[in-house]
């Protein structure tokens, strides 16, 4: 009789093949719903819905994201060229702000849907892309000047520090 | 060193934000929680304010089946309702976004991480990762066009954002339930610091950079950057529930900014008389009747019949599905229930189906419950602010009803049919 007591292994082998059932039963609910209501999101013109819902995914993930992420790597490698990577903060967020106010209301700032609202709401759709530009340049303008007042500043302490 | 670093986003080292990690994504994700929770139960409650299982003509998602299983009977009061629930719908959908973005970037190494799957139960994640990833875009993409007035989106805006709706929503309870516990232990952490979780917990989230660059911005300094954003969303869109100053405030979003014209009639407007195809001819004294049709009769009604009849005033405000809205206005006309007595319901006033003059959009007919009709504030309005209603704004009559979507208050109204709705 071979009394040598093998060692068990740590999970079955099965169990790390499917993870937790509990975790399955949750998403395969999650699912039924989602099918239930996919089916009918779907009923129409479901390729462009598909399209429109898997795109927007696809498009945030490798277009949106990485393009304002390069341009933000860019900008804090070019202020660090010139010695000055502490100034990021000042460009990133008007840009950061200014660029949100563009992606939101992209559709009245690029005149796009000028002639339906001007006929269905009976406003002017003149003056969005001129706002924006305005609150950009006040955006722009009031980081320059917290910056103007960080490194007026951080001047008079050296000075002052110099002093004594 | 420079040729060993890594160039693929698979590798962790690709990654080099120090600001990623699971605090910064718990903070986040806890915020878009409770918003996206409010968000829901808001736009499902603008879904039951149109009454959609009272008439076809009310019900833009006729195949619904189940997921219309807690509509009821909307209520009249209080009758700034539905500009409540409908302005911080859209309004807080704007201030998350954001929220949401922030979010995202904040997991994005998770995309690419190797193996793809790791189990069943992994694979089964990321596909409704999709599902939730797609579907909120999906829905903040939506609402944020359709209120807009930029209908690019392929097939009718209801049906859309309300099935839309429940694909996300089943993907966001499953992401709640097996993430909110380890996001509630994070953010607590932040608070405690006795119970840091140590270098080991973690590098096994994945999302911490493991050669991070020097940071530009602290956590918390990064997390104030979000709320900014959102703060400035907010302020640039919520003066559109308000009439005067306020509106100026709302500088970039529709129906922000100026009112359309001065005067008695000159708050904002859904759908100019021009875009619904009214014809002056056609709402003259002479040529405009309303037929009011019921048990009793037919009953054809002139301009001048109607100022005959008992006039009241309500003051109640026009709140749109797009998330404006205006102050109260202070209506002049004739009760609802009044003409449903004329039309042969003397006791309790019956549904009624609304036609209007109007030659396109989806609400050129509409109709009102019971309940809403009885209430003595729902007038068929002749006048506004002391003045006749101006063309815009539904000459000859129109309906206005407390706490109701601004489409149900059908405007240019040319017949009335009492009863025979149930």
């Amino acid at each position: 009789m071979n009394l040598v007591r093998r060692p068990r292994p740590p999970r079955p082998p099965l169990r790390s093949l499917t993870g937790s059932p509990a975790q399955i039963l949750l998403l395969c609910c999650s699912f039924a719903l989602a099918g239930y209501a996919g089916v009918r999101l779907l009923d129409g013109d479901w390729w462009g819905v598909a399209l429109w819902f898997v795109g927007a995914a696809l498009l945030h993930d490798l277009v949106l994201l990485p393009l304002y992420a390069l341009a933000d790597r860019a900008a804090v490698r070019g202020l660090g060229a010139v010695g000055r990577r502490e100034w990021a903060l000042y460009v990133r967020v008007p840009a950061a702000f200014s660029g949100l106010l563009l992606l939101v209301w992209f559709p009245l700032i690029s005149g796009r849907v000028d002639e339906r609202y001007r006929s269905v709401a009976g406003l002017s759709p003149d003056g969005f892309l001129t706002r924006w530009l305005l609150i950009t340049a006040v955006l722009f303008g009031g980081s320059a000047l917290l910056l103007a007042l960080r490194v007026l500043r951080s001047a008079t302490k050296r000075r002052s520090s110099d002093v004594h | 060193m420079r040729d060993l670093a890594p160039r693929l986003p698979s590798s962790p080292g690709f990654w080099r934000s120090p600001l990623r990690g699971p605090r910064f994504t718990s903070v986040l994700g806890l915020v878009l929680l409770a918003g996206i929770t409010v968000l829901f139960v808001t736009g499902l409650l603008s879904y039951a304010a149109y009454n959609p299982g009272l008439s076809p003509v009310n019900d833009k998602t006729p195949d619904k089946g189940l997921l219309g299983f807690y509509l009821f009977s909307w209520p009249t009061d209080p009758p700034w309702l539905y500009r409540l629930t409908q302005g911080v719908h859209v309004t807080l959908g704007l201030a998350l976004v954001p929220v949401l973005l922030a979010k995202l970037w904040s997991v994005v190494p998770r995309l690419f991480t190797l193996p793809p799957v790791r189990s069943l139960a992994h694979g089964l994640e990321r596909v409704s990762l999709l599902l939730l990833v797609g579907g909120a875009l999906f829905e903040f993409v939506t609402g944020v066009l359709n209120v807009q007035l930029d209908y690019v989106f392929p097939g009718s805006f209801y049906p859309l954002h309300f099935y839309g709706a429940w694909v996300f929503f089943a993907a966001f309870v499953a992401h709640a339930v097996l993430k909110a516990p380890a996001a509630v232990r994070n953010v607590r952490s932040m608070r405690d610091a006795r119970r840091r979780p140590d270098a080991a917990d973690r590098a096994a989230d994945g999302l911490v950079a493991p050669a991070p660059d020097a940071p530009t911005v602290s956590r918390r300094g990064a997390l104030w950057t979000v709320g900014g954003g959102s703060l400035l969303l907010l302020g640039t869109s919520a003066g559109r529930s308000f009439d005067g100053p306020l509106r100026a405030t709302a500088l970039l979003a529709p129906h922000g900014g100026a009112e359309p014209g001065g005067g008695p009639n000159g708050f904002q407007i859904n759908k100019t008389a021009a875009y619904a195809g009214i014809d002056a001819a056609e709402t003259s004294e002479e040529a405009w009747r309303l037929v009011v049709v019921g048990p009793a009769g037919t009953v054809r009604l002139a301009r001048a019949d109607l100022l005959r009849l008992p006039q009241h005033s309500a003051a109640l405000p026009i709140a749109c599905v797009e998330g404006w809205s205006t102050s109260d206005q202070s209506w002049r006309g004739v009760r609802l229930r009044d003409l449903a007595a004329l039309a042969g319901f003397d006791g309790a006033p019956p549904d009624v189906f609304v036609e209007s003059l109007q030659r396109r959009g989806a609400f050129r007919h509409g109709a009102l419950r019971a309940n809403q009709v009885a209430d003595p504030r729902s007038l068929l309005a002749l006048s506004v602010n002391g003045r006749t209603l101006s063309p815009d704004h539904g000459h000859p009559a129109r309906i206005i009803v407390p706490a109701a979507p601004g489409v149900l208050n059908t405007k240019w109204v040319a017949r009335m049919t009492f009863g025979g709705l149930g």
